[in-house]
Protein backbone atom coordinates (compact mmCIF):
# COMPACT_ATOMS: atom_id res chain seq x y z
CA UNK A 1 0.00 0.00 0.00
CA UNK A 2 1.72 3.00 -0.90
CA UNK A 3 -0.22 6.60 0.07
CA UNK A 4 -0.52 7.84 -2.93
CA UNK A 5 -2.27 4.88 -4.95
CA UNK A 6 -2.53 6.28 -8.38
CA UNK A 7 -5.89 3.95 -8.65
CA UNK A 8 -7.53 6.45 -6.41
CA UNK A 9 -8.08 8.69 -8.75
CA UNK A 10 -10.09 6.45 -10.58
CA UNK A 11 -12.23 5.65 -7.82
CA UNK A 12 -15.06 7.80 -8.35
CA UNK A 13 -16.64 7.59 -5.24
CA UNK A 14 -13.71 7.98 -3.43
CA UNK A 15 -13.36 11.18 -5.39
CA UNK A 16 -16.49 12.90 -5.23
CA UNK A 17 -16.89 12.19 -1.64
CA UNK A 18 -13.51 13.38 -0.83
CA UNK A 19 -14.01 16.54 -2.96
CA UNK A 20 -17.67 17.46 -1.24
CA UNK A 21 -15.79 16.74 2.48
CA UNK A 22 -12.53 18.99 1.90
CA UNK A 23 -14.11 22.24 2.11
CA UNK A 24 -16.16 21.19 5.11
CA UNK A 25 -12.86 19.54 6.82
CA UNK A 26 -11.03 23.23 6.10
CA UNK A 27 -14.05 25.28 7.25
CA UNK A 28 -14.07 22.70 10.53
CA UNK A 29 -10.61 23.38 11.33
CA UNK A 30 -10.93 27.06 10.85
CA UNK A 31 -13.48 27.28 13.24
CA UNK A 32 -11.73 24.84 15.84
CA UNK A 33 -8.92 27.47 15.38
CA UNK A 34 -10.74 30.94 15.93
CA UNK A 35 -13.03 29.04 18.25
CA UNK A 36 -10.63 27.33 20.42
CA UNK A 37 -11.28 30.22 22.99
CA UNK A 38 -14.71 29.36 23.36
CA UNK A 39 -15.21 25.77 22.84
CA UNK A 40 -12.57 22.59 22.72
CA UNK A 41 -9.81 23.31 20.01
CA UNK A 42 -6.78 25.62 19.14
CA UNK A 43 -3.97 25.98 16.85
CA UNK A 44 -2.84 22.01 17.22
CA UNK A 45 -5.76 20.70 16.77
CA UNK A 46 -6.90 23.03 13.86
CA UNK A 47 -3.88 22.47 12.36
CA UNK A 48 -3.76 19.11 12.08
CA UNK A 49 -7.52 18.75 10.68
CA UNK A 50 -6.18 21.26 7.97
CA UNK A 51 -3.38 19.62 7.17
CA UNK A 52 -5.54 16.09 7.15
CA UNK A 53 -7.66 18.05 4.09
CA UNK A 54 -4.56 18.44 2.56
CA UNK A 55 -3.05 14.83 2.91
CA UNK A 56 -6.43 13.73 1.69
CA UNK A 57 -6.58 15.94 -1.61
CA UNK A 58 -2.84 13.88 -1.57
CA UNK A 59 -4.14 10.50 -0.71
CA UNK A 60 -6.95 10.41 -3.53
CA UNK A 61 -5.81 12.70 -6.11
CA UNK A 62 -1.50 12.18 -6.34
CA UNK A 63 1.26 14.06 -4.70
CA UNK A 64 2.09 15.64 -7.82
CA UNK A 65 -1.41 17.67 -8.19
CA UNK A 66 -0.93 18.35 -4.20
CA UNK A 67 2.06 19.73 -4.63
CA UNK A 68 0.77 22.04 -7.22
CA UNK A 69 -1.67 22.96 -5.56
CA UNK A 70 0.37 23.56 -2.40
CA UNK A 71 3.97 24.00 -3.09
CA UNK A 72 6.33 22.56 -0.28
CA UNK A 73 8.39 26.08 -0.68
CA UNK A 74 5.21 27.43 1.06
CA UNK A 75 4.71 24.91 3.33
CA UNK A 76 8.26 25.63 4.25
CA UNK A 77 7.93 28.88 4.53
CA UNK A 78 4.51 28.43 6.87
CA UNK A 79 6.51 25.60 9.17
CA UNK A 80 8.65 28.80 10.09
CA UNK A 81 6.73 31.46 9.93
CA UNK A 82 4.16 29.97 12.30
CA UNK A 83 6.88 29.44 15.19
CA UNK A 84 7.93 33.31 14.36
CA UNK A 85 4.19 34.88 14.52
CA UNK A 86 4.43 32.80 18.22
CA UNK A 87 7.62 34.35 18.54
CA UNK A 88 6.96 38.01 17.23
CA UNK A 89 3.64 38.50 19.87
CA UNK A 90 6.29 37.09 23.05
CA UNK A 91 8.75 39.97 21.49
CA UNK A 92 6.03 42.93 20.97
CA UNK A 93 5.18 42.27 24.32
CA UNK A 94 8.64 42.70 25.97
CA UNK A 95 8.76 45.92 23.28
CA UNK A 96 5.69 47.47 24.86
CA UNK A 97 7.40 47.01 27.93
CA UNK A 98 5.87 43.97 29.21
CA UNK A 99 7.15 40.45 30.07
CA UNK A 100 7.69 37.96 27.03
CA UNK A 101 4.43 36.64 25.87
CA UNK A 102 2.77 38.76 28.36
CA UNK A 103 -0.53 39.87 26.40
CA UNK A 104 -1.94 42.58 28.36
CA UNK A 105 0.72 45.03 27.31
CA UNK A 106 -1.18 44.49 23.93
CA UNK A 107 -4.17 46.31 24.77
CA UNK A 108 -3.26 48.35 28.33
CA UNK A 109 -6.46 50.15 28.54
CA UNK A 110 -8.11 46.30 28.91
CA UNK A 111 -5.55 44.01 29.61
CA UNK A 112 -8.61 41.17 28.97
CA UNK A 113 -8.75 41.94 25.58
CA UNK A 114 -4.91 42.15 25.37
CA UNK A 115 -5.02 38.76 26.20
CA UNK A 116 -7.61 37.70 24.04
CA UNK A 117 -5.60 39.21 20.91
CA UNK A 118 -2.33 37.81 22.10
CA UNK A 119 -4.33 34.16 22.86
CA UNK A 120 -5.67 34.32 18.94
CA UNK A 121 -2.20 35.42 17.40
CA UNK A 122 -0.77 32.55 19.56
CA UNK A 123 -2.74 29.58 18.57
CA UNK A 124 -2.57 31.45 14.52
CA UNK A 125 0.83 30.64 14.87
CA UNK A 126 0.96 26.86 16.50
CA UNK A 127 -1.60 26.26 14.28
CA UNK A 128 0.13 26.98 10.88
CA UNK A 129 3.57 25.70 12.29
CA UNK A 130 1.30 22.48 12.90
CA UNK A 131 -0.34 22.46 9.30
CA UNK A 132 3.35 22.83 7.62
CA UNK A 133 4.56 20.39 9.63
CA UNK A 134 1.75 17.75 8.90
CA UNK A 135 1.90 18.13 5.35
CA UNK A 136 5.87 17.98 5.74
CA UNK A 137 6.23 15.44 6.88
CA UNK A 138 3.32 14.12 4.78
CA UNK A 139 5.18 15.13 1.22
CA UNK A 140 8.59 13.62 2.86
CA UNK A 141 7.14 9.83 3.59
CA UNK A 142 4.84 9.99 0.05
CA UNK A 143 7.54 11.67 -1.88
CA UNK A 144 9.78 8.54 -0.91
CA UNK A 145 7.02 5.64 -1.08
CA UNK A 146 6.70 7.03 -4.94
CA UNK A 147 10.23 5.57 -5.96
CA UNK B 1 -29.82 2.76 34.28
CA UNK B 2 -26.21 3.77 34.42
CA UNK B 3 -24.40 2.20 31.87
CA UNK B 4 -20.55 1.74 32.97
CA UNK B 5 -19.46 3.22 29.61
CA UNK B 6 -15.54 4.38 31.05
CA UNK B 7 -15.29 0.46 32.22
CA UNK B 8 -16.55 -0.59 28.69
CA UNK B 9 -14.41 1.82 26.78
CA UNK B 10 -11.30 0.53 28.85
CA UNK B 11 -12.18 -3.57 27.83
CA UNK B 12 -12.48 -2.48 24.04
CA UNK B 13 -8.86 -0.79 24.77
CA UNK B 14 -7.09 -3.70 26.26
CA UNK B 15 -8.49 -6.05 23.87
CA UNK B 16 -7.46 -3.70 21.22
CA UNK B 17 -4.06 -3.94 22.61
CA UNK B 18 -3.91 -7.47 22.39
CA UNK B 19 -4.87 -7.47 19.39
CA UNK B 20 -2.48 -5.52 17.95
CA UNK B 21 0.24 -7.05 19.62
CA UNK B 22 -1.18 -10.61 18.50
CA UNK B 23 -1.28 -9.77 14.64
CA UNK B 24 1.73 -9.94 11.83
CA UNK B 25 -0.77 -8.04 9.38
CA UNK B 26 0.97 -5.03 9.59
CA UNK B 27 -1.26 -3.33 7.50
CA UNK B 28 -4.74 -3.95 9.86
CA UNK B 29 -2.46 -3.91 12.79
CA UNK B 30 -2.31 0.16 11.76
CA UNK B 31 -5.70 0.23 11.10
CA UNK B 32 -6.01 -1.17 14.57
CA UNK B 33 -4.15 1.72 15.92
CA UNK B 34 -5.89 4.04 14.83
CA UNK B 35 -9.16 2.18 16.24
CA UNK B 36 -7.81 2.49 19.57
CA UNK B 37 -6.52 5.77 19.31
CA UNK B 38 -10.58 6.65 18.88
CA UNK B 39 -11.99 4.34 22.00
CA UNK B 40 -9.47 6.73 23.54
CA UNK B 41 -10.41 9.94 22.30
CA UNK B 42 -13.89 8.71 23.15
CA UNK B 43 -12.57 7.64 27.04
CA UNK B 44 -11.21 11.41 27.06
CA UNK B 45 -14.58 12.46 26.08
CA UNK B 46 -16.50 10.57 28.82
CA UNK B 47 -13.67 11.88 31.27
CA UNK B 48 -15.08 15.62 30.36
CA UNK B 49 -10.65 16.14 28.36
CA UNK B 50 -12.48 16.96 25.63
CA UNK B 51 -9.66 19.02 24.60
CA UNK B 52 -7.28 15.89 24.87
CA UNK B 53 -10.03 14.11 22.99
CA UNK B 54 -10.23 16.14 20.20
CA UNK B 55 -6.23 15.99 19.90
CA UNK B 56 -6.52 12.19 20.34
CA UNK B 57 -9.11 11.76 17.37
CA UNK B 58 -7.42 14.34 15.20
CA UNK B 59 -3.26 13.08 15.65
CA UNK B 60 -4.04 9.61 16.87
CA UNK B 61 -7.14 8.41 14.99
CA UNK B 62 -6.24 10.85 12.03
CA UNK B 63 -3.05 11.74 10.72
CA UNK B 64 -0.65 9.32 12.30
CA UNK B 65 -2.62 6.06 10.48
CA UNK B 66 -1.97 7.73 7.33
CA UNK B 67 1.75 8.16 8.85
CA UNK B 68 2.12 4.71 9.80
CA UNK B 69 0.82 3.32 6.49
CA UNK B 70 3.34 5.68 4.67
CA UNK B 71 5.83 3.81 6.77
CA UNK B 72 4.71 0.90 6.13
CA UNK B 73 4.84 1.39 2.03
CA UNK B 74 8.59 1.84 2.66
CA UNK B 75 9.16 -1.35 4.41
CA UNK B 76 6.51 -4.51 4.26
CA UNK B 77 3.27 -5.36 4.92
CA UNK B 78 4.26 -8.46 7.05
CA UNK B 79 6.03 -9.01 10.93
CA UNK B 80 8.97 -10.82 10.77
CA UNK B 81 8.51 -14.33 12.03
CA UNK B 82 10.42 -14.50 15.64
CA UNK B 83 10.51 -16.89 18.26
CA UNK B 84 9.03 -15.22 21.58
CA UNK B 85 11.64 -13.81 23.11
CA UNK B 86 11.14 -13.85 27.70
CA UNK B 87 13.21 -10.92 28.54
CA UNK B 88 11.38 -7.87 26.57
CA UNK B 89 8.01 -9.09 28.02
CA UNK B 90 9.41 -9.14 31.81
CA UNK B 91 10.56 -5.87 30.74
CA UNK B 92 7.32 -4.54 29.77
CA UNK B 93 5.53 -6.77 32.49
CA UNK B 94 7.42 -4.84 35.51
CA UNK B 95 7.24 -1.77 33.97
CA UNK B 96 3.66 -2.40 33.81
CA UNK B 97 3.88 -3.26 37.15
CA UNK B 98 5.26 -0.85 38.43
CA UNK B 99 3.49 1.76 36.47
CA UNK B 100 -0.29 0.46 38.21
CA UNK B 101 1.94 0.55 41.95
CA UNK B 102 2.59 3.89 41.30
CA UNK B 103 -1.25 4.90 40.50
CA UNK B 104 -2.27 3.37 43.97
CA UNK B 105 -1.09 6.67 45.72
CA UNK B 106 -3.19 8.58 43.07
CA UNK B 107 -6.20 9.91 44.57
CA UNK B 108 -9.43 8.78 42.89
CA UNK B 109 -10.77 9.70 39.89
CA UNK B 110 -12.57 13.05 40.23
CA UNK B 111 -12.31 12.97 43.48
CA UNK B 112 -12.92 16.72 44.46
CA UNK B 113 -10.68 16.55 47.76
CA UNK B 114 -7.88 15.35 45.49
CA UNK B 115 -5.10 18.04 45.91
CA UNK B 116 -4.95 19.49 42.54
CA UNK B 117 -8.70 20.04 42.47
CA UNK B 118 -8.41 22.20 45.78
CA UNK B 119 -5.69 24.09 44.66
CA UNK B 120 -4.42 25.00 41.17
CA UNK B 121 -7.16 24.13 39.36
CA UNK B 122 -9.63 25.55 41.92
CA UNK B 123 -7.27 28.96 41.57
CA UNK B 124 -7.79 29.04 37.79
CA UNK B 125 -10.98 28.44 37.80
CA UNK B 126 -12.19 30.77 40.30
CA UNK B 127 -9.96 33.86 38.47
CA UNK B 128 -11.08 33.08 35.11
CA UNK B 129 -14.54 32.91 36.09
CA UNK B 130 -14.51 36.25 37.83
CA UNK B 131 -12.86 37.72 34.98
CA UNK B 132 -14.82 36.46 32.30
CA UNK B 133 -18.13 37.41 34.53
CA UNK B 134 -16.41 40.92 34.59
CA UNK B 135 -15.46 40.85 31.14
CA UNK B 136 -19.15 40.70 30.37
CA UNK B 137 -20.73 42.71 32.21
CA UNK B 138 -22.88 42.13 35.76
CA UNK B 139 -22.32 38.81 37.35
CA UNK B 140 -20.25 40.67 40.30
CA UNK B 141 -22.67 39.83 42.92
CA UNK B 142 -22.46 35.63 41.92
CA UNK B 143 -18.61 35.40 42.69
CA UNK B 144 -18.67 37.79 45.48
CA UNK B 145 -19.02 35.05 47.39
CA UNK B 146 -16.32 33.40 46.63
CA UNK B 147 -12.78 34.06 48.83
CA UNK B 148 -10.82 32.70 46.36
CA UNK B 149 -9.23 36.59 44.51
CA UNK B 150 -7.61 37.31 48.13
CA UNK B 151 -6.14 33.74 48.90
CA UNK B 152 -5.28 32.83 45.34
CA UNK B 153 -3.28 36.30 44.70
CA UNK B 154 -0.22 34.96 45.95
CA UNK B 155 0.99 32.02 43.76
CA UNK B 156 -0.73 33.50 41.16
CA UNK B 157 1.40 36.39 41.27
CA UNK B 158 4.54 34.79 41.66
CA UNK B 159 3.64 32.98 38.30
CA UNK B 160 3.44 35.87 36.60
CA UNK B 161 6.02 38.49 38.13
CA UNK B 162 5.42 41.61 39.66
CA UNK B 163 1.70 43.45 37.97
CA UNK B 164 3.50 45.84 35.68
CA UNK B 165 1.78 47.60 32.45
CA UNK B 166 -1.43 47.07 33.74
CA UNK B 167 -0.53 50.01 36.13
CA UNK B 168 -2.27 52.71 33.57
CA UNK B 169 -5.58 50.32 33.44
CA UNK B 170 -8.88 51.14 35.44
CA UNK B 171 -9.05 51.34 38.98
CA UNK B 172 -11.51 48.02 39.18
CA UNK B 173 -9.06 45.78 37.68
CA UNK B 174 -5.86 47.01 39.95
CA UNK B 175 -7.36 44.91 42.24
CA UNK B 176 -8.58 42.44 40.48
CA UNK B 177 -6.52 39.19 39.63
CA UNK B 178 -4.65 39.59 36.52
CA UNK B 179 -6.29 36.87 34.41
CA UNK B 180 -7.22 36.17 30.75
CA UNK B 181 -11.54 35.73 30.93
CA UNK B 182 -11.43 33.31 28.36
CA UNK B 183 -14.54 30.42 28.64
CA UNK B 184 -12.26 27.77 27.55
CA UNK B 185 -9.81 27.29 30.52
CA UNK B 186 -7.53 25.02 28.67
CA UNK B 187 -6.88 27.35 26.12
CA UNK B 188 -5.88 30.23 29.03
CA UNK B 189 -3.87 27.79 30.57
CA UNK B 190 -1.80 26.78 27.33
CA UNK B 191 -1.91 29.85 25.62
CA UNK B 192 -1.72 32.17 28.38
CA UNK B 193 -0.71 31.02 31.67
CA UNK B 194 1.54 28.58 29.91
CA UNK B 195 2.55 30.38 27.19
CA UNK B 196 6.34 30.03 26.89
CA UNK B 197 5.28 25.98 27.52
CA UNK B 198 2.86 26.10 24.51
CA UNK B 199 6.08 27.90 22.64
CA UNK B 200 8.79 25.47 23.36
CA UNK B 201 5.90 23.00 22.11
CA UNK B 202 5.62 24.55 19.03
CA UNK B 203 9.19 24.81 18.40
CA UNK B 204 9.29 21.10 19.41
CA UNK B 205 6.78 20.65 16.17
CA UNK B 206 9.45 22.69 14.18
CA UNK B 207 12.68 21.03 15.40
CA UNK B 208 10.47 17.59 14.38
CA UNK B 209 9.50 18.93 10.82
CA UNK B 210 13.26 19.86 10.04
CA UNK B 211 14.43 16.65 11.29
CA UNK B 212 12.21 14.65 8.84
CA UNK B 213 12.95 16.93 6.26
CA UNK B 214 16.77 16.47 6.72
CA UNK B 215 16.16 12.65 6.80
CA UNK B 216 13.54 12.18 4.26
CA UNK B 217 14.41 14.87 1.60
CA UNK B 218 18.20 14.21 0.53
CA UNK B 219 17.86 14.11 -2.91
CA UNK B 220 15.19 16.83 -3.87
CA UNK B 221 16.98 18.07 -7.05
CA UNK B 222 16.28 15.11 -8.55
CA UNK B 223 12.76 14.08 -6.82
CA UNK B 224 11.87 17.09 -9.04
CA UNK B 225 13.68 16.07 -12.30
CA UNK B 226 11.61 12.99 -12.18
CA UNK B 227 8.65 14.90 -11.51
CA UNK B 228 9.13 16.82 -14.71
CA UNK B 229 9.76 13.91 -16.80
CA UNK B 230 6.90 12.17 -15.14
CA UNK B 231 5.04 15.58 -15.93
CA UNK B 232 5.64 15.22 -19.71
CA UNK B 233 4.45 11.34 -19.76
CA UNK B 234 1.49 12.84 -18.82
CA UNK B 235 0.41 12.42 -15.50
CA UNK B 236 -2.28 9.27 -14.82
CA UNK B 237 -0.19 7.00 -16.57
CA UNK B 238 -0.66 2.71 -15.81
CA UNK B 239 3.24 2.83 -14.57
CA UNK B 240 1.73 3.50 -10.60
CA UNK B 241 4.21 1.54 -8.79
CA UNK B 242 1.31 1.54 -6.44
CA UNK B 243 -0.63 -1.62 -5.08
CA UNK B 244 -4.00 -1.20 -3.42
Amino acid sequence: MSPVPMKMRDKVILRVVSKVFIPFMFLFALYVQFHGDFGPGGGFQAGVIFAAGFILYGLIFGLRTLREAIPPRIVECGLALGLLLYGGTGLTSILLGANFLDYDALNPAHPTHGQHLGILLVELGVGITVTAAMTLIFYSLAGRAQR
Amino acid sequence: MLIPIEAILFCFLIVMAVVIAQLEDLFAAAMLTGIFSLLSAGLFTVMDAVDVAFTEAAVGAGVSTVFILGTLSLTTKWEDQQAPRIWPFAAVGIMGAALIYGTLDMPGYGEIHSAPNQHLARQFIEIETQAFLDSHGGGHAEVEHAPAPEEAHTPAGDEHGAAHGSSDAEAASEHRQKAVGLPNIVTSILASYRGYDTFGETAVIFTAAVGVLLLLRTRRREEDAEDEEEAQEHAPSPQAEASP
